[in-house]
């Protein structure tokens, strides 16, 4: 039993909120992405945020301290673009497992270090497997649909990799997260399992997709409820939905698989929908406001932000958190 | 929590949860080359376009899951199975069910588990090979997440009688659940269906030993399923369908009892049980249940005697042997009109005089559809077919009426609709009016661009009861206001209802409503109209309605200018100091592959076809939700799908006839921003009839809503290079018009007292202009400016403007002044080179119009402009060389106040 899988049943747990929109405030140039050690790499590098792990480590553990700070019971690593599929824009696929690790070490000093000062609030590191930028289920050719720029076996040997990396840097838990594609996400639980399988250990993953539309669906084309069935088959922490839509507008997609799962809730929106230039912004307060009727429809187990959100916002919703009990889960002996 | 009851779920698209509610779970089989003989042709010839539509045809008929089999020696299974799955999974009508992956050899399932998202079915694995392949291929089922079929078949071979099925499949049950930890609600048996009535005695309980079975497994084996193939039982019948349906029918109803909850039936050789005839149900149930030992002989003497004695099905027609009433209502409310004559015709002998055929038995079924179409259980579609079987009938009707000369108007009021001057567009219109006449008012519709004197004077002679007025670009506000005003002069009292897409309850309590001191109402959809026109017009209440409209405006309006009050505003000059900044020196400027002027005359509209957004054409019906989906909706999806099939059908009419032209013109130019807000642009050399000199300049609008830290006021002279960089950019302008032909259509079908199709006919131009605007969007993306030249999104993905580059157009949210419309005709000639005119208002004719800019900066991005100040209209006023109170008169929707 993992002591995130009690104190789950016991409390709202809060996720931190967005790494970029953070990043973005610190106004990093080339040179910054670059530091010493990739000043002649051969490529552009601005925008790589994941490299900032080890050209900018201080800032990286700055912002998870200011989520710590505002009341996150977990910080994600920032890895969201961690794979060799996703590196090989910047030409970094050797890269990985160093950017992965040390991502995940850093993160995970944060949070010792907050566990030592608060020890009745444990901190957690979730290490996070974004979508890559490439869908194995869907043609990036409209001329060719049954063309796919990705196979199955790619994804599942890059997500492995990348796992691997977070789990020897010291992630609590893994968080699959923004999916767009089931399949995608379907490679990334498959690696999984075979390394707890291989390494003997039992690691508690987190499952967050993305509803990119109004309609209700995942990229690929999934409603909410099929894409619960489609990843229902690995032992998971919890499942949910985060980025694309706001807190209000991802209620309905909530509710959906809230009726029908046993598995914790997780949920973290973007600060509003993205105004005209692609800003999001929903102030804390209105955001507070919008999870506290997911509290009150006891909704959720996780909380926290996407795209948008910062510190402030990860505050006020674990004010509102606080207030709530989480939405019951079965007794603990039925999950073991 | 009512969950995680352990239910079988799969998924496609969409979820299919198997619980013990379900109805048998029926799976198509015949994207199974074992199953058809032209899938497995269609294979071989690598034709997959047409094996999808076999997928496609399962589904619509209903098939819950698809079972796919690529098991044949001339064929590479594993490519073929991948190839297809891909394509399957990119027909979202066919994805949305779950996927059975069938094949005998273990890579084609693992390949095939790999490009599926959802959840599948594997069929089958079993202990054939031992127990040790058996584990291997069910742990790795659970890791793909899949729910998988056993075979009751095992290393000594596959089970024949009860004993053997159920030592099988609790053997592998145990090893699944035990050693794998697999799912059991995810375990389903296929105990094997084996033909009886062979002759053979070893094969006499090959149905009630199944049948048996399965009761035993489904009893023994918690949370698991029962599945087969049911053709196979009756294979020794082939070529007498009386018999094989009735064997199918039999086994099912007894192996569902017994706990068979899914299988592969074909639906069409199913008799329904209770249909089947005694005698030959006696002797199928004997055969089946193995009840007595000359059953098979029994069975075979009957089927001589059944062979081919099959009945055609008729189209139900027994309606017509009802009362004249009923028929005459059913004909409304059906929208039938092929007998509707002949039942006015009976009515109008059966009574004293004609117009009590329209007062009495076309009134009575009318007002049962429009009691439907109150209580939400008909839709306009619907409506609107039913108006058309009542024009029909009063069509006929009137010159017997007017024989009679005597015709007192018996309607519940007159109603004066126009679309105002300027103005073109009128489906809205149109429904609304379709709709009120059907509720027996009778409508004056003075159609589109019509003058305020017209308006003012028909009502007067008319003698009207109400006024609408409808319109869908902005300048029309302010026509509606000056209608208002002038009305109030002539002292009019009857109510103005406001209607059409730019309208809005705030301006039309903001603006109009204060100018005319009688009612006013802004109506936006059909269904509502006729309820606010009955209350606006019913006797006892209708002032106290009045009293609470013109309250409920005051009201409105109030709150609406309190909330106005709060937003800041930049003066330009800051606003300009604010504006979106591009890099220009890194910016990748893309030099259009073909500079000037092009034309396109008459586009194949076929080519259109694919890039038509749906969603709208079903939203200007008042059917709403997305496309496709809103075709399976639970509540309009029946309406929807009805409606589609209609407009594919006219839709393919005017493409195989011609009957719309397709013209466009657009052109790319160099251009440079100049003076912050203005686009300078210049006419290549090459461009005809234009001497080099030749200079046109875009006057843009910059937002001036004070922003938050770091946002910009964006205007779309932002997107171009400033001429002060020295670095050449380039815009475009377009116009394109699906609407040659539309009025000359519609004007024919309303002559045939066909609203339906008139209506349809405007609104599938529109669909195809806006197409038209797509698709050469994507042209210029791609070939002409190709700054886009690998782009390959799909029709989706265009509708939701995933492109690189903007398309805006004047009059819509990025540049709301429909005067650059003015420039744009200018530069390219439009009226000249493809006859498409501006009306005073700035409307395009024909209305199927559409036109804007092109921006292929890759930073360049869709906004609203919102409100502006005064200083700005001043400063667009002087920039554009026209008088302020011109330039206030066509920027009024966006001042601020």
């Amino acid at each position: 039993m993992h002591s995130i899988e009690k104190l789950l049943r016991e409390r709202i747990l809060v996720l931190d909120g967005a790494m970029g929109t953070m990043l973005q405030r610190y106004q990093f140039t080339e040179e910054d992405f670059r530091g010493e050690r990739f000043k002649d790499f051969h490529k552009s590098v601005k925008g790589n945020n994941d490299l900032l792990s080890l050209t900018q480590p201080q800032t990286i553990a700055e912002v998870h301290k200011k989520y710590f700070e505002a009341g996150a019971d977990i910080v994600e690593t920032n890895t969201f673009s961690g794979t060799t599929i996703a590196m090989a824009d910047y030409d970094m696929q050797d890269l990985v497992y160093e950017l992965n690790f040390e991502s995940a070490k850093i993160a995970k000093q944060v949070a010792e270090e907050y566990t030592a000062k608060e020890p009745h609030k444990p901190r957690f590191v979730a290490g996070a497997l974004g979508p890559t930028n490439k869908t194995a289920s869907l043609s990036p050719d409209v001329n060719d649909p049954g063309f796919r720029a990705i196979s199955f076996e790619e994804l599942r040997i890059a997500y492995k990799q990348q796992a691997e990396a977070l789990i020897d840097g010291g992630a609590d838990l893994l968080l699959v997260e923004t999916i767009f594609d089931t399949l995608n996400a379907k490679a990334a639980l498959f690696a999984i399992e075979e390394i707890k399988e291989e390494r003997n250990l039992d690691i508690p993953i987190m499952v967050s997709g993305t509803i990119t539309d109004a309609s209700g669906r995942t990229l690929s084309g999934q409603t909410a409820e099929a894409f619960l069935i489609s990843i229902s088959h690995i032992p998971l922490l919890s499942v949910g939905f985060n980025c694309a839509l706001g807190a209000k507008q991802l209620t309905p997609h909530l509710e959906a698989v809230s009726s029908r799962t046993n598995l914790a809730i997780s949920a973290y929106p973007n600060a509003g929908l993205p105004n005209a230039f692609g800003e999001y912004d929903e102030s804390p307060e209105q955001m507070g406001k919008q999870i506290e009727e997911y509290l009150q429809k006891n909704l959720v187990n996780i909380i926290g932000g996407c795209c948008g959100t910062t510190p402030p916002h990860i505050k006020a919703i674990t004010e509102v958190a606080a207030k709530f009990s989480p939405r019951p889960l079965p007794k603990i002996e039925a999950v073991i | 929590m009512e969950n995680e009851k352990r239910y079988l779920k799969l998924s496609g698209l969409e979820p299919l949860v198997i619980t013990p509610e379900s109805n048998f779970i029926n799976v198509g089989e015949r994207t199974n080359v074992a199953g058809s003989r032209k899938f497995l042709r269609l294979i071989k010839e690598e034709n997959f376009e047409e094996a999808l539509t076999i997928a496609r045809h399962q589904v619509e008929g209903g098939a819950q899951i698809i079972d796919i089999n690529m098991d044949d020696g001339l064929i590479d299974g594993k490519e073929a199975m991948v190839k297809f799955l891909n394509l399957v999974v990119a027909e979202p009508d066919i994805s949305r069910v779950p996927i059975m992956i069938d094949s005998s050899k273990w890579e084609i399932i693992e390949a095939g588990l790999q490009v599926v998202q959802g959840k599948c079915v594997v069929n089958s694995i079993s202990l054939k090979e031992g127990e040790t392949e058996f584990l291997r291929q069910a742990k790795l089922i659970k890791r793909y997440g899949a729910a998988v079929i056993i075979m009751a078949f095992d290393e000594v071979g596959q089970a024949d009688n009860y004993e053997r099925r159920i030592e099988i499949a609790k053997r592998s049950y145990d090893i699944l659940v035990n050693k794998v930890h697999f799912p059991p609600e995810d375990i389903i048996f296929d105990l094997n269906i084996f033909p009886v009535a062979t002759g053979m005695d070893e094969h006499k309980r090959n149905a009630i030993d199944f049948i048996e079975a399965t009761r035993w497994v489904r009893e023994n084996l918690p949370h698991c399923s029962v599945s087969g193939g049911v053709s196979n039982v009756s294979f020794s019948f082939r070529g007498n369908d009386v018999v094989r349906e009735a064997m199918h029918s039999v086994f099912l109803y007894h192996a569902i009892q017994a706990g068979m909850n899914m299988g592969i039936v074909n639906p069409t050789m199913l008799e329904v049980y209770d249909d089947i005839p005694k005698d030959l149900l006696e002797r199928v149930e004997d055969v089946m249940l193995d009840r007595r030992d000359d059953a098979t002989e029994r069975l075979l003497d009957f089927a001589e005697t059944v062979k081919g004695t099959r009945e055609e099905k008729k189209v139900d027609l027994s309606w017509r042997e009802e009362p004249l009433q009923d028929r005459i209502t059913r004909a409304l409310v059906k929208g039938i009109d092929a007998y509707i004559l002949e039942d006015i015709e009976e009515a109008r002998q059966a009574v004293a005089k004609p117009i009590e055929v329209i007062e009495g038995h076309l009134m009575i079924g009318m007002n049962v559809v429009g009691d439907l179409f109150g209580s939400g259980k008909m839709f306009l579609p619907q409506v609107v077919k039913s108006a058309r079987v009542m024009k029909k009938a009063v069509a006929y009707l009137l010159p017997y009426i007017e024989a009679e000369k005597d015709h007192v108007s018996s309607s519940n009021g007159k109603i004066l609709m126009a679309t105002v001057k300027g103005d073109v567009h009128d489906i809205g219109k149109n429904i609304v009016s379709v709709v009120l006449a059907c509720n027996n008012y009778e409508i004056i519709d003075l159609g589109v661009m019509v003058p305020p004197e017209k308006i003012i004077d028909t009502a007067k002679e008319e003698n009207v009861d109400v006024i609408g007025l409808s319109g869908l670009i902005t300048p029309s506000l302010d026509e509606m206001v000056f209608l208002a005003k002038e009305m109030q002069r002539q002292n009019f009292k009857v109510p103005l209802l406001i209607g059409g897409a730019t309208t809005s309850k705030a301006h039309t309590a903001v603006k109009i409503d204060p100018e005319y001191g009688q009612t006013v109402v802004h109506v936006n959809d059909a269904s509502r109209a006729v309820t606010v026109v009955g209350d606006l017009l019913q006797k006892e209440r209708k002032d106290a309605y009045k009293i609470k409209l013109k309250e409920e405006y005051k009201i409105f309006r109030e709150g609406f200018s309190k909330r106005q009050r709060v937003k800041e505003y930049l003066s330009i000059e800051e606003a300009r100091k604010n504006k979106f900044k591009i890099d220009w020196k890194a910016s990748e400027i893309v030099k259009p592959k073909q500079l000037g002027i092009q034309l396109i005359e008459n586009l194949d509209l076929e080519i259109l076809k694919e890039y038509i957004d749906w969603t709208p054409f079903f939203r200007s019906w008042e059917l709403h939700g997305r496309f496709p989906d809103i075709l399976k909706d639970g509540v309009v999806g029946k309406q929807a799908s009805e409606l589609f099939e209609d407009a594919q059908q006219l839709l393919q009419k005017i493409i195989s006839e011609k009957l719309l032209k397709a013209k466009g013109i657009f052109g790319l130019f160099e251009a440079n921003t100049i003076n912050n807000d203005d686009i300078e642009l210049y006419f290549p050399p090459l461009s005809r009839e234009v001497s080099e000199e030749k200079r046109g300049i875009f006057r843009t609008l910059r937002q001036q809503s004070k922003k938050a830290e770091g946002r910009p006021n964006i205007a779309l002279a932002d997107f171009i290079a400033p001429k002060d960089s020295g670095l050449k950019d380039y815009i475009g302008c377009f116009c394109v018009s699906a609407g040659f032909g539309t009025q000359e259509l519609a004007a024919k079908f309303e002559k045939e007292h066909d609203d339906y199709n008139s209506i349809m006919v405007k609104a599938l131009a529109d669909r195809l202009a806006e197409a038209f605007a797509e698709y050469l969007h994507k042209e210029v993306r791609t070939k002409h400016w190709g700054y886009a030249a690998n782009e390959n999104l799909s029709n989706e993905e265009l509708i939701a403007e995933t492109y690189k580059g903007i398309r805006p157009a004047p009059g819509y949210p990025a540049c709301p002044d429909h005067l650059e419309k003015k420039t744009i005709w200018e530069v390219l000639q439009v009226n000249e080179n493809i006859g498409v005119t501006l009306t005073e208002s700035l409307a395009m004719w024909p209305a199927a119009s559409v036109s804007g800019y092109y921006f292929g900066n890759p930073e360049a991005r869709y906004f609203g402009l919102g409100k502006i100040s005064e200083d700005q209209v001043a400063d667009f006023a002087q920039r554009k060389n026209i008088s302020l109170t011109e330039a206030t008169q066509w920027l009024q929707p966006n001042i601020a106040e």
